[in-house]
């Protein structure tokens, strides 16, 4: 794998996004205006704003990355651009990190942006590091890209790759602790929750909402979305075929 | 001197179907082969082998001595397919910058492929906004811009006007005159004569393989239509 072709394809996928603001501006005002929308709705809930802020700042970039994601990929699939890329020298490893550098660039930039309004606007306040609070959305958004890389390879149409979200993503958000706590899941259930990454996302944020200081059920969540990532990237990496028949 | 194009006993099965059948054929490097016949006969397929994006179901394919597909042809073999493929939502030298960075060719490539082509007053124009023509001159110079050693080409003259034909066929006479062996697909039988070789496909086997004029004299005939008609009545027949 060299760097100068992985930051090839990473610039040219920011290019891409430069050439088409208004995703830009949908990338960094829906999480925002729906980080709002929520402290509006629990305003006056003593305490409710404080519990749910922290895990949705993570799981709002996952959906809207895994979307961006996954649509991007199929582009590529159906466009011909992918195909003829896998004809010259580039790694699939190069293309799928390309990628993921390219969409964390703008993980970044949409969780200081939603961050610095939850902590500073809309009064979000946690007992650990906010900053903690940005990286966890970070590693989430970039768990979304990874896994719209992976699952993507399973749709041949962008109908089938849009209702991945709902196939993929809204089981997990049901299982991940927010509505309930994973321990008062059905038996089956919450074994099914310690194998969803979500989960773990969501348990990394509820660490930093309820202590001061950096946990270590924090640093084994962390970690443990982080080895999602990697799992789901090296998987994105292995559907891509040189050769079909 | 080591053939750039050896295929021998190639067979390719697609959906269950047989689509190329027991084809062999060899091309020396600086040829300029025209790959002839109706739609659906197996071209394209048969060129996705070239470049190795095709699982083949048996037999052999070589290009400059190295399986189809090795690691080591990546840089040298250009492949242009039907649809351009190319990034509509960038512009003409965002795209060409991106795969020379891939290709490892230098910048001033870009600038050289784009003169080549002729878009010279579009290169900062988005693609997605260029005429069908124009989109297929991008797709080209993607093609060009790693200086290969062979350039595929499926139908690159579809939906180009008469001079837009012509810029074309002396580009690609250019190249050949380099030493780039070319591989150029069409199903318009009167492109024929542009080529120093013909293979002629139907129904995924080589029905010819000869210079233009040895193929017209071989059938008694003046024009493509009529040596190709020739041909498959003298198979049947």
């Amino acid at each position: 794998m060299t760097l100068r072709r992985t930051g090839a394809t990473a610039r040219r996928v920011l290019r891409q996004l430069r050439h088409d603001p208004r995703t830009v501006a949908l990338l960094l005002a829906v999480p925002a205006v729906l980080m709002g929308l929520l402290a509006w709705i629990l305003h006056g809930r003593d305490g409710d704003f404080n519990r749910f802020g922290p895990p949705l700042l993570g799981i709002f970039p996952l959906i809207v990355m895994f979307l961006v994601t996954s649509v991007a990929t199929l582009r590529e699939r159906t466009s011909g651009t992918l195909e003829r890329l896998l004809t010259m020298p580039l790694a699939k490893a190069e293309f799928v990190m390309g990628y993921a550098l390219a969409f964390g660039f703008a993980a970044v930039i949409q969780a200081l942006v939603v961050s610095g309004l939850s902590f500073g606007l809309y009064g979000l306040h946690v007992s650990g590091s906010a900053w903690l609070v940005v990286v966890v959305a970070v590693v989430d958004a970039l768990l979304g890209t990874a896994l719209g890389l992976s699952l993507s390879a399973l749709a041949s149409t962008e109908f089938q790759a849009v209702q991945f979200m709902p196939a993929f993503i809204l089981p997990q958000l049901l299982l991940c602790g927010i509505i309930i706590p994973r321990s008062q899941l059905p038996a089956a259930l919450n074994w099914l929750s310690d194998v969803l990454p979500m989960s773990y996302a969501v348990g990394a944020t509820q660490q930093l909402s309820t202590s001061a200081t950096v946990t270590s059920e924090f640093l084994l969540d962390i970690g443990v979305v982080t080895m999602f990532v990697i799992a789901a990237l090296l998987l994105g990496a292995a559907t891509l075929r040189r050769r079909t028949r | 001197m080591e053939p750039a194009i050896r295929v021998e006993h190639l067979q390719v099965i697609r959906g269950g179907r047989t689509v190329v059948s027991d084809v062999s054929f060899t091309v020396p490097s600086g040829t300029l082969v025209g790959l002839l016949g109706p739609n659906g006969c197996g071209k394209t397929t048969l060129m996705r082998t070239l470049v190795g994006t095709q699982v083949v179901a048996s037999g052999l394919v070589e290009l400059f001595g190295q399986p189809a597909g090795s690691p080591s042809l990546r840089s040298h073999v250009g492949y242009v397919t039907q649809a351009p493929s190319v990034y509509s939502d960038l512009t003409v030298s965002e795209n060409l910058h991106y795969f020379a960075t891939i290709l490892g060719a230098p910048r001033s490539a870009v600038d050289r492929v784009i003169n080549d082509v002729e878009l010279g007053e579009h290169a900062g124009a988005v693609v997605g906004q260029l005429s069908g023509g124009e989109l297929a001159r991008v797709s080209l110079a993607t093609a060009l811009v790693g200086s290969p050693r062979m350039l595929v080409l499926d139908e690159p003259t579809v939906g180009l006007d008469p001079l837009l034909r012509r810029d074309l066929w002396a580009l690609l006479t250019d190249l050949v005159a380099v030493g780039t062996t070319l591989i150029v697909s069409s199903h318009v039988m009167d492109e024929a004569d542009r080529c120093q070789r013909l293979l002629l496909m139907r129904a995924g086997r080589i029905l010819a393989d000869d210079p233009p004029e040895v193929l017209l004299a071989r059938t008694g005939s003046t024009d493509f239509d009529t040596a190709f008609i020739t041909l498959i009545e003298d198979l049947s027949g």
